[in-house]
């Protein structure tokens, strides 16, 4: 069993590997994937039945990063899992590299949904928990998705099927940091009752804290126990969330410290110099 | 008398002939009594997906089983296909995953729905994306064995269907001329080649008659693949001719006269003429009128034969 404290310091890990890839392409997302990453650590480290030696095993609990821009969180805990190793994380946003700018099931192994065109995850999870129960297995499906992605009418759309499917194999973790790509979603597109919302759609709901791992691991543990129908967990998260000067910024969506910036935020993360 | 039967009825009567596999699935978006998939859900529901009226939607949960090692069967009307054209573009032929849209009710043939259910544009979308192929054959039989063929391809498929009967042309024919990718000839004549798809292959066979009785002597090709394209068989029936026609209830802009003028633009430079829907929407009519209206049935099938022969 792992610990809070362990996940903790997994996910600094991970935060120093985003930093690292996003400062290193010049490019990149870092605030999504800052407030993604405790979720997918504690996803990752107590629930997903995955081997990291054998990615393509058939049977294997699926991930879908339906918001695939935050790829560096993702490729943060593949490395951290052994799927890919830290070495393969310089490769990301490089001609040839297996870190593609948005996670790729063809060239990252571990990576099971080629995304990068928001709106998509979640129906392509629901042909995996749907072919998951013609199999008889009990393997389970996740999908993350943003907040800014709901905004895309096709979620609905999957978020409808999945219920009157009954898909209690279907589990979404929804990434609720406030901020898409323009700016604050309160500006960009309000979305109001985001709960009642998938409650209406004949969802599971549970709200947690993004950025306790208590929390976080009781999520999990309430997608465990909720079977009777697809289910979600609405994760409040802070964009940026570790670096202080991307956090709640609009700015840091999608872009990159500059030297000054980088060595802050490896202090900030206890990097010594 | 010629027996009639759409294309769609082959379409359905496929997938009932491939059940046995249980890998096969089929997905829905409301109109399985239209695209024919319904056979298969009666038969087989718990391998049946509803997914509402929901075609963006209904792609990408194919995607999903597909890469679970599902072999999903797609429906639902041509036009509808499209709006989920980037799921198919992002979310299918990117990772590759052999996912199967049918679009049936095709072209300006479908007839009375009018202009917002004729799609004439499907074939040029599609046939732009990487790893797709791309079929629209001319008759049911052509279709169901086609169909068939596509459940052990290893890459995703658009292909079209109609809605409303056209003659049969491949009972007396043995299906192993069916192939994916290969042309059938249907007549050999020295004068003219008219390359044709789906509901202009019988027009064509009927424009080759007229012809023949002014003495011209018409090639007629079934290019049921639109992608990838026959080119030997291009390259055959243009050296042979010297003139050739492309015919197909679509646009001439992309379709099959898209894929033959750019192959002849690198290779032979033979004169082509495209019969086609040129370049504006439909209306509410029966598919004859509309063959008339747009200028795609046998008689105008015969002028653009003429005029291409004249440019030799």
């Amino acid at each position: 069993m792992t610990t809070a404290d362990e996940l903790r310091e997994v996910a600094r890990k991970c935060r120093v590997h985003i930093v690292d890839m996003v400062y290193r392409a010049q490019a990149g997302h870092p605030g999504g994937s800052l407030s993604e990453i405790d979720l997918l650590t504690a996803l990752y480290k107590t629930q997903l039945n995955v081997r990291p030696s054998e990615p393509k095993w058939e049977d294997r609990d699926r991930f879908i990063l339906s918001k695939g821009h935050a790829s560096p969180g993702m490729y943060a805990i593949l490395a951290e899992m052994g799927f890919i190793t830290v070495e393969d994380l310089e490769s990301y946003r490089v001609l040839g590299g297996i870190c593609q700018g948005h996670v790729d099931m063809k060239w990252c192994p571990g990576v099971d949904f080629s995304a990068g065109s928001l709106g998509m995850g979640l129906s392509f999870g629901m042909g995996t928990a749907i072919a998951a129960r013609l199999d008889g297995s009990n393997r389970q499906t996740y999908v993350m998705l943003g907040d800014g992605e709901i905004q895309e009418g096709s979620v609905w759309e999957a978020a409808m099927a999945s219920a009157h499917h009954e898909l209690g194999n279907l589990n979404v973790i929804l990434d609720r940091n406030r901020i898409q790509n323009d700016d604050f979603c309160e500006t960009q597109m309000r979305m109001f009752d985001i709960p009642a919302k998938w409650k209406a759609f004949g969802w599971n709901v549970m709200e947690i804290d993004g950025h306790s791992m208590e929390s976080i691991v009781e999520g999990l543990e309430f997608l465990g126990q909720s079977n009777d129908g697809p289910s979600i967990l609405i994760a409040q998260t802070v964009k940026g969330k570790g670096i202080s000067y991307m956090e709640d910024n609009p700015s840091f969506h999608g872009a990159a410290p500059n030297d000054e910036q980088y060595a802050q935020a490896m202090k900030e993360l206890g990097v010594s110099a | 008398m010629t027996k009639m039967e759409a294309t769609r009825d082959g379409y359905g009567q496929a997938l009932l002939e491939l059940a046995d596999n249980e890998k096969i699935v089929v997905l829905e978006a409301d109109l399985g009594k239209s695209t024919k998939s319904l056979h298969f859900r009666k038969a087989h529901p718990e391998r049946t997906v509803s997914c509402g009226i929901g075609e963006q939607n209904m792609l990408l949960v194919a995607a999903g089983m597909a890469a679970s090692g599902y072999i999903p069967f797609a429906s639902t009307f041509a036009i509808f296909t499209e709006r989920a054209f980037e799921q198919m573009r992002n979310g299918v032929a990117r990772p590759n995953l052999p996912v199967h849209l049918c679009g049936s009710h095709g072209g300006t043939h479908t007839g009375t729905d009018g202009s917002s259910a004729q799609s004439i544009e499907d074939l040029a979308i599609y046939r732009t994306l990487p790893n797709v192929t791309v079929i629209h054959p001319s008759d049911s039989v052509s279709t169901r064995v086609l169909t068939k063929q596509l459940a052990s391809s290893p890459s995703p498929s658009y292909m079209r269907t109609a809605r409303n009967k056209t003659p049969v042309l491949y009972d007396d024919i043995g299906e192993d001329v069916i192939q994916i990718g290969k042309g059938i000839e249907l007549k050999n004549g020295s004068d003219v080649a008219i390359i044709a798809c789906g509901v202009l292959v019988s027009e064509a066979l009927k424009a080759a008659d007229l012809l023949a009785e002014e003495g011209i002597h018409a090639t007629v090709v079934d290019m049921h693949t639109i992608k990838p394209l026959d080119a030997n068989l291009v390259d055959a029936v243009s050296e042979r001719c010297g003139s050739l026609v492309t015919a197909e209830d679509h646009s001439i802009i992309g379709g099959l006269g898209g894929a033959v003028a750019e192959h002849l633009s690198t290779t032979s430079g033979t004169p082509l003429e495209r019969v086609g829907v040129n370049d504006r929407f439909g209306e509410s009519g029966q598919a004859h009128e509309m063959l008339e209206l747009m200028g795609l049935n046998a008689a105008h099938i015969v002028l653009a034969a003429k005029k291409s022969i004249s440019r030799k």
